[in-house]
């Protein structure tokens, strides 16, 4: 079983990353459950969701220790670092936040998101670096599984499409450099 | 037929659309905007109705008139909202006729918080609205429960001529889970209504009234809703047990709480103390059978009722163990949600209360 937890500002797209891994999941056979947190905010304000992949039944939804934080910005890093799980893993928005989780215990992969995504042809898909990332260190789901997700949600939509998954790639790619 | 990943809400509409829903009506309050905006889309394509009402008032009692024509009519809202409705409950129950009322609970008193909460037990449970009745209560822990209990809502419904409610805290809305969707119900296979206001084409005339001015005619209407009850009781009551065979200390949640103990009870057993859970599914009639049963064996020391209120449940957990065993408490409330290690906690003061006792 692993716990993900990814936290951001509302509009980074953290729920819809969310929801590409928990539909993953689900195309590979395992129990998943999301269960996002959020303002009533469109932007800004902040949001977060669990995000749980198990080989079996899912108790518990909540993610109050989890395994993987994913912090697009560095209030959702501060607040969050000091609950994930020791010998667990946070990837943190190097491009707007310290990489400082004040503990060794943790692995701290600090990607530059914002600028990666920008290269990659979209600021908006930093959180498809941050999951390349979280692909790449953990193999919570298989590449191919977000990679089909991406292609089914960006179905008549070739540019955001291609734009996500060089994003995705990228972060990948960025994992096994600090691996 | 495999599983698709759907919100709460959405599966709620989803087990009421495949059981014969063709009325929805409706006003917006978070946390279940989704259930209308769903019902908005969904009921146009499949030669349903759909409603945004002006108001939570109207929109019960839009479902107290096309229930009593005898389609399978639904309303939902969240805690301020359900408050609203409680007059229209009332005037369902006392008509007889069968529908479906959905209750997101959001963080009470007053208008509140939009965060969960359970604080809406003995408003679904007792009654509710003025009166004597009760509604059949329904309490689901999951997303795939959140459709095959809104599904089974319209039957036991109809069967018994008494309005259900699917009682959910506001994760359940939220949550999004794989779901196996029930097969679509052809509206054929629903059995015909004796009773429904459906035109007179030279049927006898029916009426279906909640004002009932003559003592010697409401007494005999009101006990015979009581009978009502009392079968439903016999027949419905219904809990999730888990690991409770050996407990020491048996738990008791509902909704996604449940799931939440159930983690906790997994951590107590690997700390050594053997930690069981009940889970009501109906909350309305309370399965104390299950409790009675569990307050018998002698190897239960304690309950422990964890909602996320201020002592609502726990109240029918006292009156089902009825003082063989001790029965504790732990709440949450404004919208904060325990964690695991909170519970194994509580579970564990609870326990050491009762054995110093």
């Amino acid at each position: 079983m692993i716990r993900i937890l990814l936290a951001g500002q509302g509009g980074q797209g953290v729920l819809s990353a969310g929801r590409f891994l928990a539909e993953s999941g689900l195309h590979e056979g395992k129990e998943v459950s999301y269960l996002p947190a959020y303002g009533p905010e469109m932007r800004g304000g902040t949001a977060n969701c669990a995000v749980i992949l198990s080989d079996e039944e899912i108790a518990s939804p909540l993610c109050s220790e989890p395994d993987v934080l994913i912090a697009l910005n560095a209030p959702s890093f501060h607040k969050f670092a000091p609950r994930v799980k020791s010998g667990g893993m946070i990837v943190v928005n190097g491009s707007i936040s310290d990489s400082y989780a004040g503990r060794d215990d943790v692995k701290v992969y600090d990607v530059p998101l914002n600028d990666l995504a920008l290269e990659a042809g979209d600021i908006r898909t930093a959180n498809m670096i941050a999951l390349g990332v979280l692909v790449a260190a953990t193999g919570a789901v298989q590449q191919k599984s977000i990679v089909s997700c991406l292609r089914e949600k960006f179905i008549g939509k070739v540019h955001l499409c291609e734009c996500n998954e060089r994003a995705f790639l990228t972060g990948i790619n960025a994992a096994l450099a600090q691996k | 037929m495999s599983k698709i990943l759907l919100h709460g809400t959405e599966a709620i509409c989803e087990g009421a659309i495949r059981n014969g829903c063709r009325a929805f009506f409706g006003y917006p309050i978070t946390p279940q905007n989704e259930v209308p905006e769903y019902m908005s889309v969904k009921m146009p394509q499949i030669g349903g109705t759909f409603v945004q009402a002006e108001s939570e008032v109207a929109a019960i009692n839009m479902v107290y008139g096309a229930a009593g024509s005898g389609v399978r009519a639904m309303t939902s809202s969240s805690s301020p909202g359900v408050s609203l409705k409680q007059e229209g409950i009332s005037y369902i129950a006392c008509a007889r006729i069968p529908c479906v009322v959905v209750n997101i609970m959001r963080a009470g008193p007053g208008l509140g918080g939009i965060l969960p909460a359970q604080g809406d037990y003995f408003q679904a449970t007792k009654g509710g609205g003025h009166g004597d009745y009760h509604l059949i209560v329904l309490a689901p822990c999951s997303v795939q429960e959140a459709c095959d209990l809104t599904y089974r809502a319209f039957d036991l419904s109809d069967r018994y001529r008494v309005p259900a409610m699917i009682l959910a805290d506001g994760m359940i809305g939220q949550l999004m889970e794989p779901v196996e969707l029930p097969p679509m119900r052809s509206l054929s296979e629903i059995p015909e209504k004796p009773w429904a206001t459906s035109g007179h084409y030279g049927k006898d005339r029916r009426v279906l009234n909640s004002l009932i001015i003559k003592p010697e005619e409401l007494e005999p209407h009101v006990n015979e809703l009581q009978r009502t009850y009392d079968e439903i009781y016999a027949n419905e009551r219904l809990a999730a047990e888990y690991k409770t065979e050996d407990a020491e200390i048996v738990l008791t949640a509902y909704g996604t709480v449940a799931r939440i103990v159930k983690s906790a009870v997994n951590e107590l057993r690997k700390q050594g103390i053997k930690a069981g859970c009940i889970r009501p599914i109906t909350l309305y009639p309370f399965p104390d059978n299950v409790f009675a049963r569990c307050a018998e064996r002698e190897e239960t020391k304690a309950f422990l009722s964890v909602e996320l209120s201020l002592g609502q449940m726990v109240e029918d957990v006292r009156l089902a163990v009825n003082g063989k065993k001790p029965v504790y408490f732990y709440g949450r409330t404004g919208g904060n949600v325990p964690d695991e290690s909170e519970i194994v906690r509580a579970a564990k003061d609870a326990l050491e209360k009762a054995v110093k006792a």
